[in-house]
């Protein structure tokens, strides 16, 4: 590449091409994306693993009885409703509307507060634990796994909240904030076929 | 006309300006120096160089590992190695070979290094992860070893199937440090998958259309997409074990209504794909240098990049020709059965368009040359062996015996190392700037394929003559034993082979001759970089006219320019058509992903004695990982001056 460049040249000038930009425009979603596809194979692959000790059992759930409804229905209503507010949010943020992004956050953090809680009363509700039996084993790590994503999330979720509050803001935190929302989309939809496994599939599969 | 949008112009260039941008550039895409410079670093050669060397120094410490065991078996009834020390010896062999080696040579190694130069950007997508990629394989690779050296290697077999490596049969940490490499790796190739996708979806030069990108490219897009599908299956097998051992779950406890077969079914989604992963960077790496020593566009591009694809994609419906001999159902026998035989397709479609772009063009034989030309002769066979043992009856046979040791390396060596001696002997120059010793090269691989055959080609016999897999000696009177010594003569060989392409390595990194920017008089875009390229990778970012961009480009090709030079900068392109459509910047170097793979690991060891390490580990893990995201000051002010949004979003 040491040519010389003397008479003119044709050039392919990029300088006004934004720097701000969201959804597939902007790398950040294509890294969350590739994240979000490996964690849902690893969630399928669980559910896969709960129906196939399923297939392999005589009795099901084995000598127990399936986990309580009311706390993991609890949740899942407090998971669907979480996206409105997260949704308005999601479309300030392309609109660079700071104020909106701020309260939206706020609230992720408090919704990501109380899912925790609430998780934490479906634990104790399971009415199994995880040395008892290969069911109880799988319940107690499908659940785990979705306990990682949402303290991931909640972490995650609180750092932008302190961005969004100091002197960093600008483009890429908005792009962030998009990708925050986003993330929260698949933590909400993986749990809807975890939430029928772990407390439908023992009801409707029962033997 | 929307005014966010790229525009060609014509521009005048003079020398001194061309040489100011390129001092500034060189300032501003240096890496780190110092100590902990070396620590901070983030471009994708130094990671790339990085993860070849590594990956290369536990290739050699599995072939020496392979040494002992030949050794053991060159005499019957052998006592050099206890059965116990030879279970840890084949046990690392194998894992280290495919986790610490093949993987992360074929796939990150030689993606990290070349991918962002064949597609014309100045780094990979998501740098500082690709370091964190680099030291977490890094430091589970050393950690396996100081098991090792501590009597507490894995010795179950590099597959640890259950119950065997369960807590009732493998007390001790062995199969725990064999689960927690598994999650070492498995982290690293993910995250180099992710980076790889990413860098070819978006970073491409202007005008490399999907239908242009280099097959080496596509392949190992290909390998990327099998990474991610294929990786989450080892992810829960290996929890579910480690939980199994140190949590008293029971997934793996018949008693309990756990199943044995759960943990192959998991394990083989993954590790059936995983071959691939392993030789698709390979016939990939064939497409090039074929086409660069036949003198014209490789024949087939379509046929070739479909293939790859289809590969891809029937990988993932094979797993269950590994468990033949479990007593599944025959009818998912037959299904996988045919399933197996249909690889064929793909493989065959390539080799035929490799055998029709060498017949057609003018060929030059030089070592890379050679070493596809043993990729042919060692592949092909390894396929016809693996048609035998796709069939059921012929599979329940040879199962774990020596004849399916000799069939999975005719395909992994012939698939995987034999391009692998190719594509370094074809990139050394751009690599290090120097060029390879003919002769060495030659020589080195004759030795390698003749040592190769000699050790390999009587384990089919000794299989069909009944000798199992993974036993530590054997009687005088079974009649193994002369080809048993054949085979640990041709490791003599095959150790020269490697001795004499490290000599080789050695005299040209010293006194080879300088190597010009493109020596093969090659088509793809990494040539157009320096050797070795500049940090920046390319002075003016190149645009692109076809399959070959070098050969293809037109005389006044245009290059690209706008961007901030003041800042690592990035040009993101559309997926498909690859035309300008943002702009974007990659991270400065930091310490911080050398902080989270160290604390990362800390907690996998943890994790081996006291689960409880993964919650105490999650703190410091989660400052890492918020250190290594908090912006500074001055790039947030600056950023914020300088943004452009997107119109209509």
């Amino acid at each position: 590449m040491a040519e010389e460049f003397v008479k003119p040249r044709r050039v392919l000038d990029v300088s006004a091409l934004p720097d701000v930009t969201f959804a597939s425009r902007s790398i950040t979603w294509w890294g969350t994306l590739g994240m979000m596809v490996i964690e849902a194979g690893v969630f399928a692959l669980a559910l896969a693993s709960y129906l196939y000790l399923h297939s392999r059992s005589a009795t099901w759930p084995p000598g127990v009885l399936p986990p309580d409804l009311l706390w993991g229905t609890i949740n899942t209503a407090i998971f669907v409703l979480s996206m409105i507010p997260t949704e308005w949010y999601r479309r300030r943020a392309r609109q660079g509307d700071t104020s909106s992004v701020q309260i939206g956050l706020v609230l992720a953090c408090i919704i990501g507060v109380a899912t925790l809680l609430v998780r934490y009363k479906e634990m104790t509700h399971l009415n199994t634990d995880w040395t008892q039996s290969a069911y109880g084993s799988i319940v107690w790590l499908i659940m785990g796994l979705h306990i990682t994503h949402l303290l991931t999330d909640w972490v995650e979720s609180v750092v932008l909240t302190v961005l969004f509050f100091s002197p960093h803001i600008e483009g890429k935190r908005f792009v962030d904030a998009e990708e925050n929302a986003s993330y929260w989309y698949f933590v909400v939809i993986t749990w809807i076929p975890i939430y029928f496994i772990i407390y439908w599939a023992p009801r409707w599969l029962r033997s | 006309m929307s005014e966010q949008k790229a525009q060609l112009v014509l521009e005048v260039a003079s020398r001194e300006s061309s040489e100011r941008r390129a001092e500034n550039l060189t300032r501003v895409w240096a890496e780190p120096a110092g100590v902990w410079g070396w620590f901070k670093a983030v471009h994708h050669t130094t990671i790339g160089k990085r993860y070849i060397v590594t990956a290369f120094a536990f290739f050699l410490a599995a072939g020496l590992l392979a040494g002992a065991m030949r050794l053991q078996l060159a005499f019957p009834e052998a006592h050099i190695m206890s059965p116990d020390m030879y279970n840890q010896v084949f046990t690392m062999h194998g894992t280290v070979m495919m986790f610490l080696f093949a993987v992360p040579m074929m796939f990150e190694a030689l993606s990290v290094y070349l991918v962002p130069l064949m597609v014309g950007t100045r780094n990979i997508a998501f740098p500082r992860l690709n370091a964190f990629s680099y030291y977490l394989f890094l430091f589970g690779g050393l950690t396996l070893f100081a098991f090792f050296f501590v009597n507490s290697g894995p010795d179950r077999g590099w597959f640890a199937y259950v119950p065997l490596s369960g807590p009732d049969y493998t007390p001790g940490k062995r199969a725990d440090m064999w689960a927690q490499l598994i999650t070492f790796t498995e982290v690293s190739a993910l995250a180099v998958a992710v980076e790889v996708v990413v860098t070819v979806f978006k970073l491409r030069a202007p005008g490399m259309s999907l239908n242009r990108i280099p097959v080496f490219v596509w392949g190992q897009v290909v390998t990327a997409f099998m990474v991610i599908f294929a990786m989450p299956g080892v992810v829960i097998a290996s929890t579910m074990l480690l939980l199994d051992r140190t949590a008293s779950t029971q997934f793996y406890n018949p008693a309990v209504g756990g199943d044995v077969l759960l943990y192959q079914h998991l394990f083989w989604w993954f590790g059936h794909p995983e071959v691939y992963i392993i030789f698709i960077p390979g016939t990939a790496i064939v497409s090039t240098i074929i086409a660069t020593f036949s003198r014209r566009h490789v024949f087939g591009y379509m046929a070739l990049v479909l293939s790859l694809i289809a590969t891809g994609f029937i990988a993932f419906g094979l797993w269950v020709h590994h468990m033949f001999a479990t007593g599944i159902p025959q009818m998912s026998e037959s299904f996988f059965t045919a399933a197996s035989m249909m690889i064929a397709i793909p493989a065959g479609t390539q080799i035929f368009c490799w055998i029709a772009t060498v017949a057609t063009g003018k060929v030059v034989l030089r070592t890379p040359m050679l070493w596809v030309l043993g990729f042919f002769f060692v592949f092909i066979l390894g396929g016809m062996t693996g048609i035998f043992v796709a069939s059921v009856p012929v599979d329940l046979q040879v199962h774990d015996t020596y004849f399916v040791v000799a069939h999975f390396h005719y395909v992994l060596i012939g698939g995987a190392v034999f391009p692998m001696f190719g594509a370094f002997a074809y990139w050394f120059p751009k690599i290090t700037g120097r060029m390879m010793s003919e002769r060495l090269g030659v020589w080195s691989f004759w030795l390698f394929t003749i040592g190769f055959n000699i050790t390999f080609f009587p384990m089919h016999i000794l299989g069909l003559r009944g000798m199992p897999r993974r036993v530590y000696t054997y009687p005088a009177g079974a009649g193994w034993t002369v080809l048993n010594q054949i085979e640990s003569c041709g490791y003599v060989l095959l150790f020269l082979g490697v001795l004499v392409f490290l000599v080789n390595v050695w005299r040209s990194l010293r006194t080879g001759p300088i190597a010009s920017s493109n020596p093969w008089g090659a088509g793809g875009l990494e040539w157009a970089a320096d050797s070795p390229p500049k940090p920046y990778n390319f002075l003016d970012l190149p645009t692109v006219n076809g399959r070959e961009a070098l050969w293809d480009a037109a005389p006044d090709q245009p290059i690209v320019a706008g961007l901030h030079e003041d800042v690592r900068e990035m040009l993101t392109t559309r997926l498909m058509d690859a035309e300008p459509e943002g702009r974007d910047e990659f991270p400065e170097p930091t310490i911080w992903p050398f902080v989270a793979a160290v604390v990362t690991t800390a907690l996998f060891i943890g994790s081996i004695f006291r689960p409880v390490a993964v919650s105490i580990g999650a703190i410091p893990l989660a400052i890492a990982l918020i250190g290594w995201f908090w912006p500074t000051r001055q790039e947030s002010a600056r950023r914020r001056e300088r943004d452009i949004w997107q119109k209509n979003s």
